[in-house]
């Protein structure tokens, strides 16, 4: 049995982050590297974070191809959000971000490389010169395994600057005092199952994504919105979650991820007429235009009878004109992936693919800084004292309603170093550390001693499948009024049997099946908040496509949502078009 | 299909046991590590560690049918069963699958596995050419999983003194990086009859990494520079 006793031990620290991901990494080195005693807690070793297997590329304006510059990152990025990313973060964003890229490079980072020794870029979906022109090389990448080469660069970088990790410790819950202000969380240690307080001036969350409330996902296991449940479960609203990035081109069946960057280097997806289909949905950029309008092209292909494969649901994604030279040399690891996981060898065959559920553009609502908003007293955007989210897991919002490709890791390093250096300044200006509440651990000893002591209960992994193919079923990369509504209820139903999961396992040395159960707490929230949220929305924008809506309504729904697990509350905060400096883009037409 | 699993949990058990397990698969299980997923299901008492499933981020390595490898890249069609499964050798075992890495991962962190290079940086990126970019082929890509230094005898034997095949493979990716410029101490740091000189050549490293890397290649590199500079 995992410790449940009164006697919870307490350790103090400057500062939490929990994930080790690339943004949790990021705002570490950037802690230790200002001397602050920081703990990282991190579910698996850090390299094992799902940042490794980001493939295609991270996104700067550095011109080492040809001409660009900010502003054009930034009109690409408004435009593939469809409006809804607030333009102060995304000017922040493609502003640091070639800082951020260049420091990377510092770090040690094997980037590509050009014949003038500059880093390599390639051309991704939705970048483009010249507001929209033609296609600019903008992914700076190392071949296709970037998040694998930035995340060993950002952990070899923290054993150099000597941050102390917690492995295989799992955050459990957020830790407010009455005021509201953040003090820490509580973990539990996996091998040991112990349950311990990170008493902390500053928590961070940098938990990445919950793709694992679906069926067929590229994300890995442990993507199960840990910190979003957490916040769920302390108050914190979740904003933007009815927004899900189905990524054209997983492996048909398996869900392993092709990156975008085959189509970069010139791949093209094919129906099964040998027809190159993305020309008639977007005559310009083709296959290079944003996911959500790429996935959608795939799947009115494959629902109108245009599928290729012996049952007509996936379409084939062509590369073997590259030649084997190229795809040796830019895709090695997508060959990898194809020979393992669709047997074919892309350099003689296309692969088969499927629009597959890749990234949470919602999340934890923050502002720039990486700082924790929520609405109070008539401020939509009040900071959360002591609390900050970056990476996937946050919401600040610069991927709006449809995030680009190369996006995510641009997010996880400007945010991840933004949140590290805003709280440092927290720290400068709050010195002293506030009493924990009495009741701090809880919330955390009351889950741990009802699952120990639940008789008669459903399995925990039973109750799971049931969420994951209710979230496939009800809401899809195309979404009914029907399907939605009655997602809803039977979500909360499977949300009342998450309350009774039971586990047969009562080790307490690494017990994985209480780890998946406690997980299941979170992806419950996530779950519940995207189905609502998006029952809620009458519009289509971005990855978000209702039936009964089809178009972008800007008068009623040019806004982020706010859901409150309390009562599956909505609420709602306007889209912030004014960016720092640049003029604001006005809200049009969106095509591509 | 039929598996032989290796269980032990400290909590319960006095010794481990293999434990036999019967599962029905379905048509998209193709992998090792969805059959687990799936005696899981059954048996929840199975621990394991598993993440990306799809080979990049090295949790779950495993010794498999006598060979250690990926479940989540190893192919259930070519596996004879019954399937035995064990953990890596010659690390402490914690439960089941699951072993303790700590002594791999000191391995590793004192090879000093980050880039020393003390000129100011410059304001934009240190430049280096496709070749020398190149020469780091091989080496990045190694996901720490552990599959070749637990297959390699002289790490069983002196896992404390020997840097194992996957340390010694990072430390050559740094000395191979143009952009370093601590290959002297990096030489100094492996100097010595253990660290770098217990491999013997044996190859079972080459043989077992699931991502096609050669480590004694690069313990043959980094030998090479030592007799270079010695002369």
């Amino acid at each position: 049995m995992a410790n449940v006793g009164r006697n919870t031990p307490v350790r103090k620290f400057d500062a939490v982050v929990v994930g080790a991901g690339g943004a949790g990494l990021r705002a570490a080195l950037q802690l230790s590297e200002a001397g602050l005693k920081c703990a990282v807690l991190s579910k698996v070793f850090p390299t094992r974070s799902h940042t490794v297997a980001a493939q295609g590329g991270v996104g700067a304006s550095l011109g080492n191809m040809g001409e660009d510059n900010w502003n054009w990152h930034m009109y690409d990025t408004v435009k593939g959000s469809d409006w809804l990313g607030d333009q102060d973060a995304i000017e922040f964003m493609v502003r640091t971000a070639p800082e951020v890229v260049i420091e990377l490079e510092h770090f040690g980072m094997p980037f590509d490389r050009n014949e003038d020794g500059t880093i390599y870029q390639r051309p991704f979906g939705g970048h483009s010169m010249n507001f929209g022109e033609k296609p600019v090389q903008r992914s700076c990448c190392a071949a296709d395994r970037t998040g694998h080469a930035m995340l060993h660069a950002l952990y070899q970088r923290n054993v150099r600057a000597n941050t102390q990790f917690f492995v295989e410790w799992m955050a459990l819950d957020l830790i407010r005092d009455p005021s509201g202000q953040v003090l820490g969380v509580t973990a539990l240690e996996m091998e040991t199952g112990e349950v311990m307080v990170f008493h902390a001036r500053a928590t961070l969350f940098a938990t990445g994504g919950a793709g694992r409330i679906y069926t067929s996902t590229t994300n890995a296991f442990i993507n199960t919105g840990d910190g979003l449940g957490m916040a769920a479960r302390a108050g914190i609203p979740l904003e933007d979650m009815e927004f899900w990035q189905f990524h054209p081109t997983g492996v048909a069946g398996a869900g392993v991820l092709i990156t975008e960057g085959v189509r970069g280097e010139g791949g093209y997806l094919l129906n099964k007429n040998g027809e190159r289909f993305m020309e008639r949905y977007a005559p310009n950029l083709k296959d290079l235009a944003s996911r959500d309008v790429v996935s959608r092209a795939m799947a009115t292909e494959i629902k109108e009878g245009r599928g290729a494969g012996k049952e007509g649901d996936c379409v084939l994604l062509k590369l073997d004109h590259l030649g084997a030279e190229v795809i040796d040399k830019r895709l090695p690891g997508i060959r990898e992936i194809a020979k393992k996981f669709a047997n074919v060898d892309p350099v003689k065959d296309p692969i088969p693919v499927v629009p597959t559920v890749h990234y949470q553009m919602g999340g934890i609502p923050t502002n720039y800084h990486g700082e924790v908003v929520v609405p109070k007293n008539g401020n939509a955007n009040s900071v959360v004292p002591g609390f900050y989210a970056a990476g996937e897991c946050g919401c600040a919002s610069v991927h709006g309603a449809n995030r680009l490709g190369t996006n995510s890791l641009t997010d996880l390093l400007v945010f991840g170093k933004a949140s590290g250096d805003s709280i440092i300044r927290f720290l400068k200006e709050n010195p002293g550390l506030k009493d924990l509440p009495k009741d701090a651990g809880d919330r955390s000893l009351s889950r741990l001693a009802r699952l120990e002591s639940q008789t008669n209960g459903e399995s925990y992994a039973e109750v799971a499948k049931d969420m994951r193919r209710t979230m496939q079923m009800h809401c899809g990369v195309f979404r009914f009024p029907d399907t939605l509504a009655e997602g809803v209820k039977k979500i909360r139903e499977i949300s009342d049997r998450v309350t009774r999961t039971e586990i047969k396992d009562k080790s307490k040395v690494f017990n994985t099946a209480r780890i998946e159960a406690l997980e299941l707490d979170n992806l419950i929230e996530v779950a519940r908040a995207t189905m609502v949220s998006a029952d809620a929305r009458t519009e289509s924008r971005g990855a978000h496509d209702r039936s009964d809506h089809h178009e972008r309504d800007d008068v009623n729904w040019l806004k982020h949502t706010l859901w409150y697990k309390e009562g599956d509350r909505l609420d709602y905060k306007p889209v912030n078009l004014k960016p720092l400096t640049a003029e604001s883009i006005e809200p049009k037409v969106r095509t591509y | 299909m039929q598996f032989r699993v290796y269980r032990y949990d400290p909590d319960k058990d006095d010794k481990p046991y293999m434990k036999d397990y019967e599962v029905e698969l379905e048509p998209t299980d193709q992998m090792l590590l969805d059959a687990l997923v799936r005696i899981k299901e059954q048996d929840d008492s199975l621990s394991l560690r598993r993440s990306c499933r799809e080979g990049v981020c090295g949790s779950d390595a495993m010794n498999i049918n006598g060979k250690n490898g990926l479940a989540c890249t190893t192919k259930l069609s070519e596996l004879k069963q019954p399937v035995e499964l064990k953990p890596l050798p010659g690390l402490p075992v914690i439960r089941d699958l699951i072993v303790d890495m700590t002594q791999f991962f000191k391995q590793y962190h004192s090879i000093k596995p980050y880039l020393v290079n003390n000129d100011p940086p410059p304001e934009k990126e240190r430049l280096q050419s496709p070749e020398d970019r190149e020469e780091l082929n091989g080496l990045y890509e190694c996901i720490l999983c552990a599959c070749c230094s637990t297959s390699c005898p002289s790490f069983w034997w002196n896992p404390d003194k020997f840097v194992g095949p996957a340390g010694l493979l990072h430390a050559y990716r740094f000395l191979a990086d143009t952009r370093d410029q601590a290959a002297a101490e990096r030489l100094d740091n492996l100097e010595d009859p253990y660290r770098l000189f217990r491999c013997h050549s044996i190859m079972n490293c080459v043989d077992v990494c699931p991502k096609g890397l050669n480590p004694t290649e690069a313990i043959g590199k980094i030998k090479t520079m030592m007799v270079k500079r010695a002369v």
